[in-house]
């Protein structure tokens, strides 16, 4: 896979064509696209969990970038960035963990705007082109704000990939899945991220809805937690599956983090593994 | 050309979770459908007299105008019920409320003065109401907890980061984003996504109104000065509406310089400017890291402890129409001390940072302060210090 050179070249990347190729080649019934949050419990742990990832099937890896008011976030997410931000993660140590993971997967970065403007969007962006981050998910910036961050995103050839909810309106999912680039996060529930013992009830119709207004890979994400999760979101149409906080925590429980997280995953992977 | 300003020049905007977009629409066209509504607004305008005590007074100080040798004016948004001018905003968003069919309410608070006036209108309209409030300000705010209970909310102590109203405010986002098809969020201040610092703009701009036509009748002219404190900045910017067309009136929003303005310890983003940040859905003036992380605020006033300010406070700074000043938590504990020894009245400590800069100035003719609320609420934290 020549994408792998996208890590060093540090000029225009294309991380919608590497996204995309993640997806036409898992051999899943979805592709598994686990999270992990930058610098929790450390740097090093995020390296070794995302790779511990990677080794269990993972064919996307979401790395979220630590920040002090994450708004879409439920309590596990938010506390694992808490702590993070406490053991001294920062912008350039997480962009180390997607420069390394990034040499084996896609890498998409989720941060938060405030964030993603501190330096100046383009500046910002140029950055995670140069780390070879192959797409960007800003939770707080919907459709009508920001056309820096999408401008600065072409330019840099990296995929932004917007954010679609249940209560998405048919009107602004038709400009959502247009302007999709790598894939659109399909948001399961009406909610922040977090465990939830069953999928919301209209997790189907909200993946129908979502296939039907793009071109784009559709992933679902929030509230998937258990291997039965991830195959109902491939069975109702998902061409991803985002599994978050079911790992987060587990990095906070374990005593090896990276070990704990690939078991995980790994059960996940034999979730969707195609029927025989 | 929207019906409701969604940006005060480079600020505001909506900062949100796609899933709370939709609900920001429907608010939009619910309150412009409301505000032009004769129902609503006699509805809304009875109440705030009946029920609110509306209009409030304006008073000369007689011993702190003496004190200074200048005419100083406060309104007394004190005497409205339940204590502050956070009621006219509760009053508004808790009808408009009713009409979208919205049977629960939630609120942020800091002080508790919005979190009791939510709980107030939520008992005399029937509505389930639940107040987050972080658990720094459930000990220093301990008689507003108690007044919520007693109305009939649910308090949610909020234990996060510095466990203040940033915490409270985010607490509330979270419940709003979970439960948003059958919730109302009364946000307390002007600030968050649009349309909410126009909607609490434009509910409490009866304060300026009011005082403006008040101070003409009494003066036959204008103030040379308004002034009023700034947390998120409803009080302040109610009380500047009325007067933005009047050039010659200098309008300043005094926030809260905590330990000192040269310190970190402070919640004064206006004053201190730099970037221009995101927080709580709109892009304002935030205190904040080279990275964008949002920095903790302090003040020893839990209404003005707070990272961010309304949208159209940054636009009015960067316009140069408003100005804005910091004062000190001693600054601010002396002149609570003052207006309670020379005036009988003793005022909340947000209040008491703009009695604090009014004081200290040695020029002016004719002052008008807003009195944003009374301070009951303080006396243990004052007492204790």
């Amino acid at each position: 896979m020549s994408a792998s050179d996208n890590g060093n070249g540090g000029g225009p990347v294309d991380g919608v064509a590497r996204i995309a190729e993640a997806f036409a080649q898992t051999d899943k019934r979805a592709a598994l696209m686990p999270y992990l949050m930058g610098g929790y419990p450390t740097l090093a742990d995020s390296i070794r969990i995302g790779e511990a990832c990677v080794g269990a099937g993972a064919d996307v890896i979401e790395l979220g970038m630590p920040y002090s008011d994450p708004l879409a976030d439920g309590p596990v997410i938010h506390a694992a960035g808490t702590e993070a931000l406490a053991a001294g993660a920062n912008v350039a140590g997480v962009l180390e963990v997607a420069r390394a993971l990034a040499q084996s997967v896609p890498v998409v970065l989720m941060c938060y705007a405030n964030m993603v403007y501190a330096p100046g969007a383009e500046a910002f962006v140029e950055r995670l082109a140069k780390t070879g981050v192959s797409g960007l998910i800003v939770p707080d910036l919907p459709l009508g704000e920001g056309p820096e961050v999408a401008r600065a995103c072409v330019e840099q050839g990296l995929a932004l990939v917007p954010l679609v909810a249940p209560t998405t309106t048919p009107e602004r999912l038709a400009a959502i899945g247009a302007s999709a680039r790598g894939f659109m996060y399909t948001v399961s529930v009406v909610g922040t991220t977090g465990e939830r013992a069953e999928l919301g009830e209209r997790f189907a119709q909200v993946v129908e809805r979502a296939k039907a207004s793009t071109s784009a890979p559709v992933a679902l994400g929030f509230g998937i937690s258990t291997p039965e999760h991830a195959l109902q979101a491939a069975q109702a149409g998902a061409d991803g599956v985002i599994v978050g906080t079911r790992l987060v925590r587990a990095a906070g429980a374990a005593s090896d983090p990276a070990d704990a997280v690939g078991a995980v995953v790994g059960e996940l992977a034999a979730g969707l593994a195609p029927a025989r | 050309m929207s019906a409701v300003e969604h940006r005060f020049g480079q600020y505001g905007g909506q900062f949100v979770p796609e899933t709370l977009m939709p609900a920001l629409a429907e608010l939009e066209q619910a309150w412009v459908a409301a505000r032009d509504d004769p129902a609503y607004r006699d509805e809304l305008n009875g109440l705030l007299r009946d029920f609110g005590g509306r209009p409030t007074p304006l008073y000369r100080a007689l011993r702190l105008s003496e004190r200074v040798g200048r005419a100083i004016y406060l309104k007394r948004e004190d005497l409205n019920h339940t204590g502050s001018h956070k009621l006219n905003n509760a009053l508004g968003q808790a009808l408009l409320a009713r009409r979208m069919g919205k049977k629960r309410v939630i609120a942020e608070t800091g002080a508790g003065q919005h979190g009791v006036a939510t709980a107030t209108v939520s008992a005399l309209l029937g509505l389930e109401c639940v107040i987050y409030m972080g658990t720094e300000d459930t000990r220093r705010q301990r008689p507003n907890v108690q007044r919520m209970e007693l109305l009939g909310a649910s308090v949610q102590p909020v234990d996060a980061g510095a466990r203040t109203l940033k915490e409270a405010t985010s607490a509330a986002i979270r419940d709003w984003v979970t439960n948003v098809q059958s919730t109302h969020y009364v946000i307390g201040s002007a600030v968050g996504p649009a349309p909410y610092p126009a909607i609490v703009r434009e509910l409490q701009r009866v304060i300026g109104e009011e005082a403006r036509a008040q101070i003409l009748e009494r003066e036959g002219r204008l103030p040379g000065r308004v002034i009023a404190c700034v947390g998120g900045g409803s009080n302040a910017i109610g009380t500047f509406t009325a007067f933005l067309e009047d050039e010659q009136v200098e309008l300043i929003g005094v926030e809260a310089g905590g330990e000192g303005i040269d310190t970190a310890r402070h919640g004064a983003p206006l004053t201190v400017g730099g970037r221009a940040g995101i927080l709580h859905g709109s892009r304002s003036a935030v205190m904040q890291d080279e990275e964008g992380q949002i920095v903790e605020a302090h003040s020893i006033s839990a209404g003005l402890d707070y990272p961010g300010a309304g949208p159209q406070h940054a636009y009015l700074r960067d316009s140069g129409r408003a100005r804005y000043e910091a004062v000190t938590d001693r600054e601010a504990l002396d002149a609570f001390r003052v207006l309670a020894r020379l005036e009988g009245i003793i005022p909340a400590l947000e209040t008491a940072h703009a009695l604090a800069w009014t004081l200290a100035q040695s020029d002016g003719e004719l002052d008008l302060v807003c009195l944003s609320g009374r301070g009951d609420k303080d006396l243990a934290e004052v007492l204790a210090g």
